[in-house]
């Protein structure tokens, strides 16, 4: 079975953390992602969530998610419709947040996707196709539970199924 | 240490690298993360928590409520804990990470997670304490275990001897500018060396709690014997401390000789962008705020009283004092710090997070710089996105106050 995503790529930078990702100003607020969704990304470009399209990815560099636990950060992002994160490496608490609530994160080297490169994403494969760069980039491989956990949809539904963490 | 620790709790040795499922001591959860995870806990079909007395709930981020969003919030959160006996520490009783080492809730050898990235402040307790998110604490709030990977460990030797005016977040922000922001990703850190041994243990949370902004998962130090009789003071739990090997494996050691350190500071809007005191040229300030879960602490407000007493906050500056605790604030009352730093200008808000997370009580204008005792100065983290937030010591941000503009604290020392 191959699941096959496609979408743009909206790059950033290094470090992008997580009150970048959805501001500590509205994370207090509420539990409702569809209103925290249309504030992600607003302190570094106030315009990001007009640009979305169901399905997209946030292309990063080092450390993305760095700073506080908030797993508001990964839901809101999901709740805004983007797909998935690749970043050249993740601060742990995020990249776990993710997984745990279904975002995809891939590990791989971003230095040759641009902004607004056409991605095709093979996550069970460990595969990311630049389709715009004709490119295919190799992604680091995800421990057995964090598959896991991602095939069930995040840590909600897994822990509803097993009701514990099975062996890793 | 991080693998002894893991390794008692699953009952055999691990290494750095494996993955394993361990019982945790503790669970901590604050007004920012606790709704999301009640309402995973609900969503997974949870019908009971694994140990009430080791899950504790802290009302410190938004607190007292500003807004009725917020309150109902805050009252799912009481509801719950009053539905499974869990302690809650309710507006104004203080920071969460004061709180757990303070209240005697966490104790050396303990691996306890903390829905909050600054969980990592026990460590100077000799305990493997990390932060996670709220699925995650909702899991273990069910389950009492989580999975975790052995994390390989950078130690950090701190040898020399602090100056005067030069403190324990002038030594983080310095290791924050030599390892920068994912310096220590997925790894931990043990802090070693003369300039621990020195620093009372109230001063070593500092260090551990900012062990995040390199990207460590855990700060870990020695619990040696100022550790053990604090601890003690505190707590009613009997313990088995942890301590490295002579011949423990670390990734990376680094050496950083500390006696000619100077105050250090944290410019916009990166942690690991760091100058020190001397080099960073007039920089005028419109807020100075001394307080959070790096530096609301006695020994901080202390030595804020010291820097201010007779003298005056330069007009154009807001002082913002927001204790770590209702003990702090009472100690602080006690020895008649409170008095002087009010007589010389600031003002003080509710025990817990203050203005640092941008929710209440100080957000900035417009094109202000503030200087801060917190642990993060990203963009918009006060609330408002075209504040300048520069991070430094108490002493620092007292001397700053008075001058209105960033400055020594030594002379005032």
């Amino acid at each position: 079975m191959t699941v096959e995503l496609k979408g743009t790529a909206h790059k950033f930078g290094d470090d992008i953390n997580t009150d970048y990702i959805i501001s500590g100003k509205y994370k207090f607020k509420t539990l409702d992602m569809n209103e925290l969704a249309k504030h992600v990304m607003e302190d570094i470009d106030p315009e990001f969530y007009q640009k979305i399209k169901p399905g997209d990815f946030i292309v990063a560099g080092k450390n993305f998610g760095c700073g506080s636990s908030r797993e508001q950060a990964p839901r809101a992002l999901l709740a805004a419709g983007i797909r998935g994160i690749l970043a050249q490496s993740f601060a742990r608490i995020f990249f776990r947040n993710a997984i745990n609530c279904g975002l995809l994160v891939l590990e791989c080297d971003t230095s040759g996707i641009q902004d607004k490169d056409e991605l095709e994403v093979d996550p069970l494969a460990g595969k990311v196709i630049d389709v715009t760069r004709g490119k295919v980039i190799e992604v680091r491989p995800l421990p057995q539970v964090m598959i896991d956990i991602l095939s069930e949809g995040g840590l909600v539904n897994y822990f509803k199924k097993y009701g514990a963490f099975r062996g890793v | 240490m991080a693998e002894k620790i893991f390794g008692k709790k699953v009952g055999k040795e691990v290494q750095a690298g494996d993955l394993v499922i361990a019982s945790i001591d503790c669970a901590m959860g604050q007004d920012g993360t606790t709704p999301l995870a009640i309402q995973s806990f609900e969503e997974m079909n949870a019908q009971s928590v694994f140990d009430p007395g080791r899950i504790f709930f802290v009302i410190d981020h938004n607190a007292p409520s500003p807004m009725e969003s917020v309150s109902r919030l805050h009252d799912r959160m009481r509801a719950f804990a009053q539905k499974f006996g869990i302690q809650v520490f309710d507006v104004g009783e203080g920071v969460c990470h004061e709180l757990m080492v303070a209240r005697g809730l966490v104790v050396p050898g303990d691996l306890v997670i903390g829905a909050d990235s600054h969980t990592c402040t026990y460590g100077a307790l000799g305990a493997f304490s990390t932060g996670v998110g709220s699925t995650e604490l909702a899991v273990a709030m069910a389950s009492g275990k989580l999975w975790f990977k052995v994390p390989e460990t950078i130690r950090i030797n701190l040898q020399g001897k602090l100056g005067i005016g030069v403190f324990s977040k002038d030594v983080i922000l310095f290791i924050a500018s030599y390892l920068g922001a994912d310096g220590a990703t997925y790894k931990a850190i043990e802090f070693h060396g003369p300039v621990i041994e020195r620093l009372e243990v109230e001063e070593r949370f500092t260090i551990s709690n900012m062990a995040v902004e390199v990207g460590a998962k855990a700060g870990l130090m020695i619990p040696d014997s100022k550790v053990i009789s604090w601890v003690q003071k505190r707590s009613r739990r009997t313990f088995e401390p942890v301590f490295p090997d002579d011949d423990a494996h670390y990734a990376e050691v680094i050496d950083i000789d500390c006696s000619l350190l100077v105050p250090q500071v944290a410019l916009p809007h990166r942690v690991d962008t760091v100058k020190s005191v001397e080099e960073i040229g007039e920089i005028p300030i419109q807020e100075a705020f001394i307080g959070t879960c790096t530096n609301g602490r006695a020994k901080d407000l202390e030595v804020a009283a010291k820097v201010l007493a007779g003298k005056k906050v330069a007009t154009g500056v807001r002082l913002i004092v927001a204790p770590a605790s209702r003990e702090v604030f009472l100690q602080a009352l006690q020895m008649g710090w409170v008095e002087e730093i009010i007589k010389a200008g600031g003002v003080f808000v509710t025990p817990g997070c203050g203005p640092c997370v941008g929710t209440h009580q100080g957000v900035p204008g417009d094109g202000w710089n503030v200087i801060s005792t917190a642990n993060r100065n990203f963009k918009g983290r006060m609330g408002n996105k075209e504040a300048f937030i520069y991070l430094a010591s108490p002493a620092t941000v007292a001397a700053s106050a008075i001058e209105g503009k960033i400055a020594d604290p030594r002379k005032y020392l």
